[in-house]
């Protein structure tokens, strides 16, 4: 492993993808295929939510499987915002986030004491305790979820058009990237990197890897709640199937098909696997045996792409 | 009263009991080949429509369970020898993934071959009615089907401890528990063991889901909330220790048992009834994962760690 | 003995049945080149992991620069002024050089804090210049680019070494720094190492008796545990109980 340093041709792409990104809503209105709007939002909130996972697991190394949790928070912190008569999304969002990202800090905090196989178990325990809380809440809607009367508003522009709460996805997802990139060179993702490396070696250099690990934890919970906040505007629910382990489970396919450890990896992911669910759900109602056995293959016969990142090889990029 | 906290007891006892029994398996998958198996709820699932359509067609529980468990024994033993084997020596994300995989498999093809809709598993008629027995000059009732379970999973957890702790298989696998590399070096065939122990697991998780189909349902999906159970007992109780499965099954069981029996009660005894009402289930549910956090934050390696 | 910078008090560590550490009673002095010696398994690098923070004793403590850290974890003790190198070899071979050496500097506590988000670390041009001199203090200047796991086995604990440098610290650990080089690499290593006395405090494991000799100022000998002699080199070469420990290895 290298430090992840980013191709030459990563900006202008990503430049390009911002520019088209921005054209398509007007685009597909242009030839009336507006109801593929919606789906492109949720390709970008996803892409939100496996990004923020991939910096747990490719940058930190930490095999999260409770990330769901921090997604299905924020969508019924949303929800209850809502519920509470604060309809405005520049205070739900934050609060969303920041409900989330205490939770992951809660939950680091005990977790990230422990190594390797525990570690996932416990996340994943945790998550299904969040999971069960909230559908025996009725308050909160119970087993149906909690539902939102309308999309919020984002300063004081309507959600409710398609177009606007694409719009607002993109902006969050942009300025989530712009984030994660700057922060992978910088200090904190070097040293984060390091510590997935070698962690004894980085705790004999003085860093308290315990410290680091929990920031990029917390970090990570809170924009996966960013992107269940937006997703409930989406949906007009939050539901608590966001919270199922299985929901883990799939952002963290998203991660490992689009590349764990690199910056796009979450976004290509999302890309890849909602529209691979696209296409496969019109071929066969059983497409998730589809889906698994592809799954198997990838893990079997492409193994580079799940464990170059585990395996320390020499020649990084 | 004392009718009720009884009954609940023994229905912990038998949860905690059947819960043993997936966690047995898994935590020795864990602690000798040191895999992550998301897939052993499937096993479990698998194994209760194994056990339900072959009553079915036998037209009696215990043939169908007999069946029904060797099936599940020959499915587990397909899967080690294709799959597991390569799992071995990957790293826990890929064995998390592949596992996962799996279950998206097996839930969609029993969901394909079986529908959707719960599928019916009649406990045999002969046990079909309660229990009446006399404790402290009261009489009890209870049903017998479920002594029935308790009685297996006594005479199974007996059984495992007998295997585990006094036979020369058992002494290996405490051995590739505590250190594989050592075991291997010491001449022992490995490879026939970690066949050996994930066919077993296989079994063990098909009996418990048959055992447990006439009272829960079986259908698509049954074996991921049970999975969780099984992992939350393993952290409690240690990875690679049978004796840790059990006493954590049994604490698991019983406190879940209990605890959503008894907790709402309570919570009304002492609180305004509204903030009972919401609070009761939802503090019941969780009550196990925050024992689990609890025990966690002194014995992060669990009550009885099998590894160093 | 009062007044040392690093004082070990009755230090003791069992694991199972095995008393690796018994009642150890030790004392680095400032400015000095204190060598550690004794036959294998005599419990060395266990006794340096217990001074280092990566194990915690049984019973006893462990004092530096007058204050009681056996509570601390290996990171605090760390930021207190202590360093080590590792007997094998625990760099990052995938990452440059410099890279090596510049984490190292960053993790200093006067660098800074790493909790940083936005700037990128390639703009840090004042750590990348402690680092270079970092590497050039072992002789590793020109070999910065380098990736790490390509350097030969000598470089490559020279680099463990200048990484244990730029944390600047008041004490230095080298565990058997000597371990696998051969003669010429040895002998800068040893040069060095003499150098570097010159500023700091060190603790040196080694088995290389020639080493030892060359540059201790005394000499505490381990043996199955137990610290059975320390006092000036020609002290420790002719006393009895060292003779017999070692009878059969060279002296």
């Amino acid at each position: 492993m290298a430090f992840y340093r980013p191709t030459r041709w990563q900006r202008p792409l990503a430049l390009a993808l911002l520019v088209a990104l921005a054209a398509l809503p007007f685009v597909l209105e242009a030839f009336d295929q507006a109801f593929y709007i919606g789906l492109a939002t949720r390709v970008l909130i996803f892409a939100l939510a496996a990004s923020s996972l991939n910096l747990v697991l490719g940058f930190g190394g930490m095999v999260s499987l409770g990330h769901a949790a921090f997604f299905g928070i924020g969508a019924y912190v949303a929800a209850i915002c809502q519920q509470a008569g604060i309809n405005e999304a520049l205070v739900a969002f934050p609060a969303a986030m920041a409900a989330a990202g205490l939770f992951a800090l809660a939950v680091g905090a005990v977790s990230l004491r422990t190594r390797g196989v525990y570690f996932i178990m416990i996340t994943l325990a945790f998550a299904q305790m969040v999971y069960y809380l909230f559908i025996s809440a009725r308050t909160w809607g119970g087993d149906d979820g909690l539902p939102l009367a309308g999309r919020m508003t984002l300063a004081g522009i309507s959600l409710a058009g398609d177009r606007a709460l694409f719009f607002a996805a993109l902006a969050a997802l942009t300025a989530a990237m712009v984030l994660f990139a700057r922060l992978v060179d910088a200090r904190f993702g070097r040293t984060l990197q390091a510590i997935r490396e070698n962690e004894t070696r980085m705790e004999a250099l003085g860093y308290p890897a315990f410290r680091y690990r929990l920031v990029a934890f917390a970090l990570g919970g809170a924009f996966a709640g960013l992107a269940g906040a937006l997703l409930a505007n989406l949906t007009g629910l939050a539901s608590p199937n966001l919270l199922q382990w299985t929901q883990s489970g799939t952002l963290l396919v998203m991660v490992i098909i689009g590349g764990v450890g690199t910056l796009w990896g979450g976004v290509v992911g999302a890309a890849l696997l909602l529209g691979l669910e696209e296409v496969l759900v019109g071929v066969t109602e059983h497409w998730h045996i589809i889906l698994g056995l592809l799954l198997l293959a990838v893990v079997l016969f492409a193994p580079k792409g799940v464990t170059a990142l585990f395996a320390a090889k020499g020649g990084g990029r | 009263m004392t009718q009720l906290i009884l009954e609940q007891a023994l229905n912990g006892l038998q949860f905690g009991l059947m819960l043993f029994l997936l966690a047995a398996g898994l935590t020795l998958v864990f602690g000798i080949m040191d895999c992550i198996n998301l897939a052993h709820g499937s096993l479990y699932m698998v194994g209760a429509y194994f056990v339900a359509a072959a009553a079915q067609a036998a037209d009696s529980f215990w043939v169908g369970l007999g069946i029904g468990v060797a099936g599940a024994a020959l499915l587990g033993l397909l899967l080690e020898l294709t799959l597991f084997r390569r799992l071995y020596q990957r790293d826990h994300l890929s064995q998390v993934l592949a596992t996962f995989a799996l279950i998206l498999i097996a839930n969609e093809a029993v969901r394909a071959i079986w529908g959707p809709a719960a599928i019916l598993l009649n406990p045999p008629e002969a046990l079909a009615g309660p229990v009446e027995f006399s404790l402290l000059g009261n009489d009890f009732f209870y049903p017998a089907y479920r002594l029935v379970i308790i009685a297996v999973g006594l005479l199974v957890a007996a059984l495992l401890y007998l295997l585990v702790a006094k036979s020369r298989v058992g002494m290996w696998v405490r051995a590739g528990a505590a250190n594989r590399e050592m075991t291997e070096a010491l001449g022992v065939n490995v490879r026939a063991l970690f066949t050996a122990v994930f066919v077993f697991g296989a079994a063990l998780c098909a009996l418990a889901g048959g055992l447990l189909g006439p009272l829960l349902a079986v259908q698509v999906g049954m074996g991921e909330s049970v999975l969780i159970l099984a992992f939350v007992v393993i952290i409690i109780g240690g990875i690679g220790s049978i004796r840790g499965a059990l006493v954590g099954a049994l604490i698991v069981g019983s406190v879940d048992t209990l605890g959503r029996a008894l907790l709402p009660t309570l919570l009304r005894a002492t609180l305004p009834a509204d903030a009972a009402s919401t609070l009761g289930p939802a503090l019941a549910s969780i009550l196990i994962y925050l024992l689990m956090a609890a025990i966690l934050f002194f014995k992060p390696q669990g009550l009885f760690p099998a590894r160093a | 003995m009062s007044g040392g910078l690093l004082e070990v008090r009755r230090l003791s560590r069992r694991f199972a049945a095995v008393d690796a550490l018994k009642d150890v009673d030790f004392t680095v002095v400032a400015g000095e080149v204190h060598a550690l010696i004794g036959p294998n398994g005599a419990g060395k690098t266990t006794f340096i992991h217990h001074v280092s923070g990566a194990l915690r004793p049984d019973h006893g403590s462990v004092h530096f620069a007058g204050r009681d850290v056996t509570g601390l974890s290996m990171h605090e003790r760390v930021r207190a002024g202590m360093a080590r190198s590792y007997q094998i070899t625990n760099v990052f071979p995938s990452l440059s050089v410099r890279d090596n050496a510049a984490l190292a500097v960053q993790g200093r506590a006067d660098a800074g804090s790493s909790f940083r988000f936005w700037r990128p670390v390639a703009a840090e041009t004042a750590l990348f210049g402690e680092a270079e001199s970092c590497l050039a203090q072992v002789g590793l200047a020109g070999k910065a680019d380098a990736i790490a796991g390509s350097l030969s086995h000598g470089e490559q604990r020279a680099l463990e070494l200048a990484m244990a440098l730029a944390t600047r610290p008041q004490l230095l650990l080298l565990d058997e720094p000597m371990a696998g080089t051969g003669p010429e690499e040895s002998a800068r290593m040893v040069e060095l190492i003499e150098d570097l006395a010159r500023h700091v405090t060190i603790l040196l494991v080694e088995h290389d008796m020639d080493a030892v000799f060359r540059l201790a100022d005394r000499i505490s000998v381990l043996v199955n545990g137990q610290m059975i002699c320390t006092g000036r080199p020609d002290e420790v070469r002719n006393d009895p109980g060292v003779r017999r420990a070692y009878l059969g290895d060279h002296l």
